[in-house]
């Protein structure tokens, strides 16, 4: 079954310069029970689609065109605000990546996790001892005392384990995970990402995580998708991805320096040239102006080329992308 | 906490005895000799001499000071001159009147601040939030006397709504709060505009925290993130101001009860000084400076109350 199905989304921000194409026919599914990386240069849009799955767009910004199918059913591009509202936290839950800021300062942890629960019907009693429960499975010590706490008696660490616990109390079908764990040092990122992967198989959820972090999606996720300039240019198995990567710019990035995977370097490689402007995208790929095989057919928007079942590259010219990295 | 109260004390403790050296340089340094002017013109050298001795103005300066702050400690501020009362008597007699008056003052300042910054963040840039932001800026400008004679003139002298003077009978609660309603208004609605401006803005600023965005993301109604995971944060700095104000209530006080004629400290003031009682205008400086010293504590400990993070800090 997949769990979240986004269609040919667009997404246009309103600003004072003109719209800004944020998105551009972006398609992925996250399968139930899988872990679905999202990899790409910061300002390629990956925000801007979990903010459009969670219908929480800036008032600036509109989803243009494109469907959102969250378990197979309802199109989250026309949900209205309540409905909305009844999948955010419950079904849909979210961990974002600034743990400092991330809980409300002024009111305990307990309250916090307990007004998660406001929709469950269940008692104050009830729902501390869920909260605890939680709180025990991503491993705060003495979870009963620290409900009372507030966020600032936490570490850093600590919070975004709390913030794990909060996504997972309701046990939701996907948890979205943008960019967990870049405010945290290595040590911890390692605690954060092991965390996630059990509490993945207890809870049977599935998972879209972000990252700059080539390593980190390569050891957490089944799949991955990778984004440039607000499209989907290349998505497959991890295993696909980074054994036969078939799109110019998913070459570039894992071809710039191996060893970085390996030393978990916590940011993305950087590939000459610089990115389109989104207000003013290029008429066909996007990739053109840093892309060695562009030629006359790739002022044409490319297709989205089926490699394999699972496996698609947005590039004309895919057939002489096969082979070693470039 | 302890730690911090003891603190708070201390500071208290100077600034009141700031203000006693300041009243007592004040007093020496005011031409006229108390005591002959408190016993008028026709008073003979004896008696006036006899009366100097009895206050205690025969003695060194620095004795007469140190007197004067210990007497104070202990609750003696001296007797009025003529009647022979304890000041603090005459003092507190009128105190709950000026209380009353500044507690109606945050009254009207807080119940209608404090939603109006609210709505005026929440429609920000509607056609709401600008008639709120012209009426702020409007109540602020208008000076709070100016306010008191308008108020007076509208609601009591024309519309006769509510009573002119006074401070309504005693014992009746209705007809007091008639009687506070005018003046507090008058004191207060220049801090409506202030909290209205500053609960928008301090608003506007915590909507925009990443954890307003994961209390959206877990499905909380909007209602909940505005006045409850909100308005908690964007109310401490209203707080803080409200403590530092106290002071220019009570300033303002003083015109809302002469031009109302409610009695109270400011009228107390203004009264004794046209008449030269000094005692009284020591006592009723004394006593407010004391007031808001508490007022400012309570303020602090209010603030640690809302915020966590403070609490945690002191400790
Ligand atoms: N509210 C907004 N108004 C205008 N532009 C926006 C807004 N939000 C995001 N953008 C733009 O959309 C693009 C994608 O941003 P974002 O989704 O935050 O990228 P990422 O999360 O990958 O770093 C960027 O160019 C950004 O400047
Ligand atoms: S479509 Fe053309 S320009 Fe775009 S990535 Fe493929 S080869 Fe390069
Ligand atoms: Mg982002």
């Amino acid at each position: 079954m997949t769990v979240l199905d986004v269609k040919d989304l667009s997404v246009d921000f309103a600003t004072e310069a003109g719209t800004l194409q944020a998105l551009r026919k972006v398609s992925l599914k996250v399968p139930a029970n899988r872990i679905v990386g999202v990899v790409g240069e910061s300002g390629c849009g990956k925000s801007t689609l979990i903010n459009a799955v969670l219908g929480l767009l800036a008032d600036n910004g509109r989803v243009t065109a494109g469907q959102i199918l969250f378990e197979g059913k309802s199109d989250l591009v026309h949900l209205d605000g309540t409905g909305m509202r009844a999948l955010r936290g419950q079904r849909i839950a979210t961990v974002f990546q600034d743990p400092m800021g991330a809980l409300n300062p002024v009111l305990s942890v307990g309250k916090q996790m307990r007004d998660i629960q406001y929709r469950s019907g269940r008692s104050r009693k009830e729902k501390d001892a869920l909260s605890v429960e939680m709180l025990r499975k991503v491993r705060i010590p003495d979870p009963e005392h620290r409900l009372a706490q507030f966020p600032h008696e936490f570490s850093g660490g600590m919070k975004q384990r709390i913030a794990i616990a909060m996504a997972l109390l309701m046990r939701p079908s996907l948890l979205i995970a943008d960019e967990p764990t870049t405010a945290l040092d290595a040590t911890l990122e390692v605690a954060i990402i092991e965390l996630l992967k059990d509490l993945q198989k207890q809870i049977g959820c599935s998972v879209l995580f972000i990252s700059h972090h080539l390593g980190v999606i390569a050891e957490l996720c089944d799949e991955m998708i990778v984004m440039y300039a607000g499209e989907v240019v290349e998505r497959g198995s991890t295993r696909d991805i980074f054994h036969n990567p078939r799109h110019p710019y998913t070459k570039k990035l894992l071809a710039c320096d191996p060893a970085r995977l390996a030393r978990r370097e916590p940011r993305l490689p950087t590939i000459p040239g610089t990115l389109p402007d989104l207000r003013n995208r290029p008429k066909g790929c996007v990739f053109q102006s840093r892309c060695e095989l562009a030629d006359d057919v790739c002022s044409t928007m490319p297709p989205d080329t089926a490699l394999s079942t699972s496996h698609v590259a947005r590039c004309w010219h895919t057939d002489e992308t096969a082979g070693a990295a470039a | 906490m302890l730690r911090y109260a003891l603190k708070r004390l201390g500071l208290g403790i100077i600034i009141v005895s700031v203000a006693m050296v300041m009243l007592f340089a004040m007093i020496y340094v005011i031409p006229g000799d108390p005591a002959s002017v408190a016993l008028g013109p026709r008073a003979t050298p004896e008696m006036i001499q006899a009366l100097r001795s009895r206050m205690g103005l025969d003695q060194p300066i620095w004795i007469q000071f140190f007197r004067f702050y210990f007497s104070a400690l202990r609750g003696d501020l001296g007797t009025e001159v003529l009647s022979g009362r304890p000041v603090l008597d005459v003092v507190f007699e009128q105190l709950p009147y000026t209380l009353a008056l500044i507690a109606g003052a945050i009254s009207w300042s807080v119940l209608l601040g404090i939603p109006l910054g609210c709505i005026a963040a929440v429609r920000r840039g509607g056609f709401v939030d600008r008639v709120i932001g012209i009426l702020s800026v409007a109540v602020i400008a208008v000076p709070s006397f100016v306010i008191a004679i308008y108020s007076l003139l509208i609601f009591a002298v024309a519309l006769q709504w509510l009573p002119a003077i006074g401070a309504g009978e005693p014992g009746n609660l209705a007809s007091q709060l008639k009687h506070l309603a005018l003046p507090s208004l008058a004191i207060g609605v220049g801090w409506v505009g202030y909290i209205a401006r500053m609960v928008r803005a301090s608003m506007l600023e915590t909507l925009e925290a990443s954890h307003i965005r994961t209390a959206r993301a877990f499905g909380l109604t909007d209602r909940r993130i505005t006045y409850s995971y909100a308005l908690r944060i964007a109310i401490l700095p209203t707080v803080t101001l409200l403590g530092v104000g106290i002071g220019n209530m009570v300033s303002s006080a003083v015109f809302a009860e002469i031009v109302f004629a409610r009695p109270g400290i400011g009228k107390l003031v203004y009264e004794a000084i046209s008449v030269r009682n000094y005692p009284v205008v020591t006592g009723a400086v004394l006593v407010t400076t004391v007031f808001f010293v508490v007022v400012n504590a309570l303020a602090d400990i209010l603030i640690g109350a809302l915020d966590p993070r403070v609490r945690t800090s002191l400790n």
